[in-house]
């Protein structure tokens, strides 16, 4: 009994080891991409992007804003693993989250809360897509989830650009190429600081948001570990015929795995733009959040408690990011969270062998 | 009449890059690969040729002989496309790693590398490559006179790169490739059952690095196309062409010629979704504002329904996406 246990720990250890070593290494590999740029401002720049997080109480309450929607996109992408789906569409229904988070708030006037459901059930309604198509017609999901991105992201300007209340235009502001700000729109809509602002110095960015999501997080361990919906949906991505021989559901499974995922990135969407800070724009391009949250859930793992730390983990090198200009473009951020990713493609194949290796051992032990 | 030539000419200089840039996805998921990279892999494509371009502009040979500077830089593009798509087909084929997340990370990758090597190398801010004017063949090029605003002027000669009559040469050699040759038939041996092809000692792991770096190499130079097309010059990003290529591969059915026919079916979209109120015989939809996101989100509504009724008889390779390990046969 013992000896099995040592061994679950070691894999545990294992992957959280694999998501040490490839942070190292993306952290390495972009300093040496700075390096070549520009070797004066290189080490500058490092120091910034890892430095800046803590370095006021003002960023650190912006290091736990963004930490909300990634560890919601990160739950979202993660949650979809479990099933054996990649969930890239995490960034569609980010957007249909936002989307409907910023209906209720400027068209239906409702509060805060409300807003979030609203949300969730925006993402909601755009993971069934994917679900769906995977379920009935075999479809992959990851090209419907593309796909869904784009059309995601045309709908809501399409939409927005035609309800003329959304607009900032309509609420005093001169620009109409953005939503209006919830300030001026429906104060009761933003997301309440929660006594967090006194903590943080003020900060304009924190808010209750992050402890919503940390529940979340709890909530979805929860269901993943302890109930018998969480081990069939587990069941369906270790093995989708042996679950069907055991009489699970496969297809229901698919779609409501992809149904909570796309409510869990909608949910995203609402925290990050119920927060009055930022106004949604008419967007040219897919909102990166939702990759974001690939790098979130293969860092942790998929463990919906290590995504936790993960998010905090972007969110932070993402702020870092951002203090890294005017000696170089934020997007350096990016170089190190993709080098993360590429890495982790491997660190799940090793994981994997390790695993098997394990499993190998076990099967020897009970032989002799 | 002369804006009928200008969305004919137009049409046809945006569908060029979704057609090469589609090939590309079917060479590599034909011999097993699934490139989600392709978007990435056009943006280092179009970086590198931009660059070039620059330097021609700048030493003086851009102007003497603009249309061989170009060839270069499209060669450029192709090649610098292909060493990208090598870290997909490392990861995908020797490390067996997921491929949709490695390729995931690559087009992460290729739009922050040009955003920070443009930044670093024009200075802060500076995030726009501009294209030099003479890439452009004009009837100058052919020593004709210049010729008045008339239909056939219009249609030939107001979007006439070179990047349109390479991409009839790779059109016709990319098919020839794929059913005429006993590498294409073996191409797709590794894509459809690679054990198969194994157990006749078709080296799996080569033709796959085959598929993913021809990919590489018409989705590098899709990625200057594309720059080309939209002609504001190279802002680091191709605008989701990369995945708007996938829709023309999978609406093309992995096919050459339905994939041609797509791509001039999307870019006709594109075109109309810029062009909607100066076209006379579309319905006007006054009351509907930002009508252009309209006409852009449509190629990707027709694609989804067109997989709701083909997924059954599909002609998507059957072993694309997994990685193929000899141990398994």
């Amino acid at each position: 009994m013992n000896k099995k246990k040592s061994l679950a720990e070691n894999a545990k250890f294992v992957s959280i080891l694999a998501s040490l070593i490839s942070i190292l290494v993306g952290l390495l590999l972009g300093f040496i991409l700075l390096l070549i740029l520009k070797p004066s401002d290189a080490l500058g720049g490092m120091q910034a992007m890892l430095g800046t997080g803590f370095s006021s109480l003002d960023k650190f309450g912006k290091v736990m804003y963004q930490a909300a929607p990634l560890m919601l996109c990160g739950l979202s992408v993660g949650f979809a693993f479990k099933t054996g789906l990649f969930n890239i569409g995490a960034s569609g229904q980010y957007t249909m989250g936002a989307f409907f988070a910023l209906i209720g708030a400027i068209v239906l006037q409702l509060p805060w809360w409300a807003c979030l459901l609203l949300s969730l059930l925006g993402g909601a309604i755009w993971g069934v897509f994917p679900g769906l198509f995977k379920a009935l017609f075999n479809v992959n999901e990851v090209i419907t989830s593309i796909m869904f991105n784009w059309i995601a992201m045309f709908l809501v300007n399409l939409l927005i650009a035609n309800i003329p209340v959304m607009l900032a235009s309509a609420w005093g502001a001169s620009n109409s190429d953005r939503t209006a700000a919830l300030a001026s729109a429906n104060p009761g809509a933003i997301i309440p600081k929660g006594g967090l602002d006194a903590v943080f110095g003020n900060s304009s960015w924190v808010n209750i948001s992050v402890f919503i999501t940390i529940v979340v997080a709890v909530i979805m361990w929860f269901v993943l570990e302890k109930t018998t919906f969480g081990y069939e949906l587990k069941a369906c991505g270790l093995n989708k015929d042996a679950s069907a021989y055991a009489g699970i559901n496969a297809k229901r499974n698919i779609v409501t795995s992809m149904i909570i995922a796309g409510a869990l990135s909608g949910l995203g969407g609402g925290t990050y733009y119920l927060a009055g800070t930022i106004q949604y724009v008419l967007e040219k391009s897919i909102l990166g959040m939702g990759f974001n949250g690939i790098p979130v859930a293969l860092l942790a793992s998929s463990n919906p408690i290590g995504t936790i730390f993960s998010a905090l983990f972007i969110s932070y090198i993402q702020v870092g990011g951002a203090a890294m200009q005017p000696s170089f473009s934020s997007e350096s951020t990016n170089i190190i969270i993709s080098v993360i990713i590429y890495l982790a493609a491997f660190a799940l194949l090793i994981r994997g062998s390790i695993q098997k290796l394990l499993s190998r051992k076990k099967a020897k032990e009970a032989e002799s | 009449m002369i804006i009928l030539a200008n969305i004919i000419s137009l049409t046809i200089v945006f569908a060029v890059p979704l057609m090469l840039v589609a090939l590309g996805g079917m060479y590599s998921e034909h011999s097993g690969v699934i490139n989600i990279a392709l978007e990435g892999i056009m943006v280092i494509g179009a970086l590198c040729a931009c660059f070039v371009l620059n330097a021609f502009d700048k030493s003086g040979m851009g102007k003497v002989h603009p249309q061989l500077a170009m060839l270069i830089a499209i060669l450029v593009a192709g090649v610098s496309g292909m060493a990208f798509s090598v870290l997909l087909a490392f990861a995908a084929i020797n490390l067996k790693a997921d491929q949709t997340i490695g390729g995931t990370a690559l087009n992460i990758f290729a739009p922050s590398f040009a955003v920070v090597l443009t930044w670093a190398i024009q200075g802060q801010g500076q995030t726009t490559i501009q294209i030099p004017s003479w890439i452009r063949i004009t009837q100058e090029t052919f020593g004709l006179e210049k010729g008045g605003n008339t239909f056939f002027n219009a249609l030939i000669f107001k979007y006439f790169y070179l990047t349109t009559p390479i991409a009839v040469i790779l059109f016709i050699a990319a098919w020839m490739l794929l059913y005429k040759t006993r590498f294409g038939l073996r191409l797709r041996a590794c894509g459809e059952h690679p054990q198969a092809a194994d157990s006749v000692g078709i080296n799996v792991y080569k033709m796959r690095y085959a598929g993913v770096l021809i990919s590489g190499f018409l989705g590098g130079i899709g990625g200057i196309a594309y720059t080309i097309a939209v002609g504001s010059g190279f802002a680091s990003s191709v605008g989701g062409y990369g995945f708007l290529a996938l829709a023309v591969m999978i609406f093309g059915n992995w096919k050459p010629v339905p994939i041609l026919g797509s791509a001039v079916f999307f870019a006709l979209f594109k075109v109309i979704a810029a062009y909607n109120s100066s076209i006379p015989f579309l319905p006007k939809l006054d009351n509907i504002k930002d009508k252009s996101s309209l006409y852009q989100m449509l190629p990707y509504i027709v694609t989804m329904i067109v997989l709701i009724f083909t997924s059954k008889k599909s002609k998507a390779p059957k072993a694309e996406g997994i990685p193929y390990d000899k141990g398994s046969r």
